[in-house]
């Protein structure tokens, strides 16, 4: 049987299409309109919102809540103070990543954690001989992520600390009389936030945001807006950039945190002395330098892939809604396999067909060194064949906005 | 001194800051040519201009939407690298005439639903009406994205060039080339026929068959006006429109940032009179305070008219040349009248809701023209040089999909309208300014009750307008008409086609060269390429 978000009774009479995904069990629009591009649009021109509440939520707390986090999440919780939130990954003990997640610290002994999976026995095994209480708040909770370059400008009137917000820190304020977190999280790599808030207000809550939107461009996005724009913005999803650690059944499956582009969550690792879970196989592969593959973004020759088109007779296809499956990517002779796209897409705010990838490491572009020339093994007239693409840092789309200081506009 | 002498003398001028000027000189800067361009206004676009006549309200005073530019210059010129964000325009929206609508969006399956709701029959007439379209504008694209060979050539390139246009259409299928026969020389009404029965489903069609033409939707000729606004492909999409963030002026604006990150330098302000020759060759320029600069090339970017007869002394020029410029037909029947709202218009048979959902008819063009009786009807009044008691009416409201574009809760409408004849019998525009703008707010009143209430501000932009702002000759929008002997190899006449003149060093890059018009870019691009080879020798 499904379930519904706190959010879902109002969003749903916006929703004109009743075309849904079960995320986790939970009815979740894969848009809103007839027009998902429309609904990306507003995200990236002017503000849209976004229902994430099926995420799984745990509350941490006790004197050993922070120790826990520590021993188990792969970027070191201990440089997040209270009023910050952590993008933090864990894995398990030979350095694979498991899963990802955002983890709120509300005060030293006060975490809420986000999670795409359930979690809790995981965390909680890890907990047994400390003063910790994790307890599932998955339900307690909706999520409403408020992304776009207009959303601190609409959300001003209804809590002027968004402005004091900086990227990735967060608040209590209130709205429609409600207590709620206010932080400035997302996943669509723009100026956003996201607004957590008990399950019997949501719909309070809601309308409020709704209405200060009202004027601004502000439409509701689904699934397919939201893959779009975190593919632009390089942001990796568990399923489709890597497969838990955990669900694995061999290494040629998993990734390691570096491997999955996420190498900046490592720092103090390689010569620190934090014991996590993983950790030391990871330090171990940031000393040898063993890993096997970079992530990085791909972007594709336009004028290659319009050539390669045209002279098969047909149209140049340009679109926005992501492949569904993996496609191989060669070295700039076409002869060599050296790695795999795991996203690809077209991006109208880019108008380029760009991808997320992994490669080998010595592909990857770095300061000193430009992307490499590669080619990308696409389908043509019932042929596999391939297209010329360069390999780039995988945020393709990354305004100066995202993490920019806010003032009254 | 030699400060002085760098400022007057450049690789290249191009005269006038329009949208294919500032392209000719992105990628004449790009090639490395110390490149200077010259725009007579105090903002650079030409008729591709944003303009915020009310405080928070921006007007796309002349030209409204982007379709037709060449994915090739996005790519080429880094337009993206500077701002270039073409928004989607999500819907179509057509008053049926009788109260009810056809709403068409971007969900193939619910598109057909809505034809079918007026017409069975015209819903798979429909996928086999663009079927057969896209595969016309499949088989001219090439010819649309290169120069026209010169049939009149004698040298071997010219009759390689021949060549290869006869092997490409050799090499397409018939019924698709008589397709495109029967929309080029054929009437966009008849075209239609052949698909449709329901008279609002060809109405809706046939509005793109008559923008800024001195046609109605039953003339020959409306079918080739029809298929040129098919040729846009923006992001992959055939005959797809977009709305430049900010308006197409937001769109100049990255041009001319494009063009200047590759050295270009742009001067405001300043109107070119003359282009200066020595011996036959253009040597420069000569603006109207007298001032003097330098260059062996010379580009004007403005239309033939003004490109042969007043930027030089006609009678320099070839008689032929000079007699097919004199004769090429201009006759602007476009006006726009652009609104400042206090909120959105209601059409009654979609009321908004409190909660803001339901049905979203407001992202795109607002197409009031009903049926093709109506558009040419509406047509009648222009061919005895009067406008329109009931005009056609492009409009979009901008601010739905771009909020920037007005304040919170308020909105601004651009509304091209047809038809509004340049040279009116027995009046003039400044006298029948207001009564125009009343046509137009009238129509608009009957389609969407209480619209009066709404308008803040009115302007309307007329013929005389259009050609004393944009230099645009008699007010028309696409720098010469689309009619098929003004195209192609005609354009913009005969022999000089290829975006050379008869004077050496002399160029020309505007609309009025193939394929201008629309914000299309390829003029700009494709005469650069010929300067470039011509400066290689």
């Amino acid at each position: 049987m499904y379930k519904t978000t706190p959010f879902h009774e109002r969003l749903s009479e916006l929703n004109t299409q009743g075309l849904y995904t079960h995320w986790q069990a939970h009815l979740s629009p894969l848009r809103y309109s007839h027009a998902p591009k429309h609904e990306y649009f507003a995200v990236r021109n002017s503000v849209g919102v976004f229902d994430t509440s099926p995420l799984f939520k745990y509350r941490i707390t006790g004197p050993d809540a922070e120790r826990l986090l520590a021993g188990v999440l792969t970027r070191d919780i201990r440089s997040c103070r209270p009023g910050q939130a952590h993008y933090t990954l864990w894995c398990d003990d030979r350095g694979f990543v498991m899963e990802d997640g955002v983890v709120f610290r509300h005060s030293d002994d006060d975490f809420l954690l986000t999670a795409a999976r359930p979690n809790l026995g995981w965390f909680g095994d890890h907990g047994r001989r400390l003063r910790v209480e994790i307890e599932d708040v998955s339900d307690d909770y909706g999520i409403l992520a408020v992304q776009g370059p207009r959303s601190a400008r609409v959300l001003e009137s209804l809590a002027p600390e968004v402005h004091g917000l900086g990227f990735f820190a967060h608040t209590q304020v209130k709205i429609a009389d409600t207590e709620v977190t206010l932080s400035r999280t997302g996943y669509t790599g723009d100026l956003g936030y996201e607004v957590t808030v008990p399950s019997d207000r949501a719909l309070d809550v809601l309308d409020a945001v709704l209405d200060a939107g009202n004027g601004h461009g502000m439409r509701p996005f689904g699934e397919e807006a939201l893959m779009m724009l975190r593919i632009e913005a390089g942001l990796p999803l568990v399923d489709i950039e890597w497969q838990s650690a955990r669900t694995a059944f061999t290494d040629d499956q998993r990734v390691t945190p570096k491997e999955l582009g996420l190498g900046w969550m490592l720092r103090g690792v390689r010569d620190g002395d934090r014991a996590f879970v993983g950790g030391t196989a990871i330090r171990r592969e940031l000393v040898e330098g063993t890993s096997r593959w970079a992530s990085v973004g791909i972007v594709v020759d336009w004028h290659d892939w319009d050539h390669l088109h045209r002279d098969a007779g047909v149209f140049p296809p340009k679109n926005e809604h992501p492949l569904s499956y993996e496609s191989m990517l060669y070295d700039a002779t076409g002869d060599a396999l050296v790695g795999y796209a795991t996203s690809f897409m077209y991006s109208p705010v880019l108008q380029r067909h760009l991808g997320l990838a992994r490669v080998r490491p010595e592909l990857a572009p770095t300061k000193e060194r430009p992307g490499a020339d590669v080619r990308l093994e696409i389908s043509l007239l019932h042929r596999t064949t391939t297209v010329a693409a360069t390999t780039t840092r995988s945020a393709h789309f990354d305004p100066p906005r995202k993490t920019a200081r806010t003032g009254e506009s | 001194m030699g400060l002085d002498k760098l400022d007057r003398h450049w690789d290249a001028i191009v005269v006038g800051g329009g949208h294919n000027g500032l392209t000719n000189a992105a990628y004449l800067a790009k090639a490395g040519l110390r490149t200077l361009v010259l725009e007579r206004r105090h903002l650079v676009g030409g008729a591709a201009i944003t303009e915020e006549l009310l405080p928070g309200f921006s007007f796309t005073t002349f030209s409204y939407a982007l379709s037709l530019l060449r994915p090739d210059i996005i790519h080429e010129l880094n337009l993206v690298e500077h701002g270039f964000m073409p928004l989607m325009m999500p819907s179509s929206f057509h008053p049926t005439g009788d109260g009810d609508y056809l709403l068409l969006g971007d969900d193939h399956g619910q598109n057909l639903q809505e034809i079918r709701r007026h017409s069975a029959h015209d819903a798979d007439a429909y996928d086999r009406y663009h079927h057969d379209l896209d595969r016309v504008c499949q088989a001219i694209r090439p010819l649309f994205d290169n120069a026209p060979p010169d049939i009149f050539g004698k040298d071997p390139e010219d009759q390689a060039d021949v060549k290869w246009l006869l092997d490409h259409l050799g090499g397409v299928e018939r019924n698709v080339m008589h397709d495109a026969v029967r929309l080029l020389t054929g009437s966009a009404a008849d075209w239609l026929d052949d698909y449709f029965e329901h008279e609002a489903v060809k109405g809706f069609h046939a509005s793109s068959s008559i923008i800024g033409s001195k046609v109605g939707p039953m003339s020959p000729g409306s079918g080739l006006v029809l298929l040129f606004h098919k040729m846009g492909e923006h992001d992959g999409h055939l005959g797809s429109w977009a709305f430049h963030k900010g308006g197409n002026g937001g769109f100049t604006q990255v041009l001319a940032r494009a063009a200047e990150a590759f050295g270009a330098e742009i001067r405001l302000e300043s109107p070119v009179t003359a282009v200066l020759q020595e011996d036959g060759k253009a040597v420069g320029v000569a603006l109207e305070d007298g001032t003097e600069f330098h260059a062996p090339v010379v580009v004007s970017a403005l239309d033939p008219r003004r490109t042969f007869l007043d930027l030089v002394d006609p009678r320099s020029l070839p008689g032929d040349l000079v007699d097919n410029v004199e004769r090429m037909k201009f006759r602007g029947v476009s006006a726009k009248v652009n609104f400042a709202l206090d909120g959105l218009p209601v059409f009654p048979a979609l009321p908004p809701r409190p909660d803001g959902g339901g049905v979203d008819h407001y992202g795109g063009f607002l197409n009031i023209g009903p049926t093709i009786e109506y558009v040419e009807k509406a047509f009648d009044a222009a061919k005895y040089g009067w406008y329109s008691e009931r005009p056609f009416i492009d409009a979009a409201i901008q601010s739905v999909v771009d909020p920037d574009m007005a304040p919170p809760g308020k909105h601004v409408m651009s509304c091209f309208v047809q038809y509004a004849p340049y040279e009116l019998r027995g009046s003039d525009w400044e006298t029948e300014r207001d009564a125009f703008g009343d046509k137009a707010q009238a129509v608009l009143e009957d389609h969407f009750p209480g619209f009066g209430q709404l308008v803040l501000h009115r302007e309307v932009v007329t013929p005389v307008d259009i050609e004393r702002h944009t230099g645009l000759t008699e007010g028309n929008i696409f720098a010469g008409e689309f009619l098929a002997p003004q195209m192609y190899f005609f354009r913009p006449a005969p022999g000089w086609s290829r975006y050379a003149t008869p004077i050496d060093g002399y160029y020309q890059c505007g609309s009025g060269t193939h394929p201008g018009g629309c914000v299309i870019g390829s003029p700009g691009r494709l005469a650069s390429q010929r300067i470039l080879r011509d400066l290689k020798g």
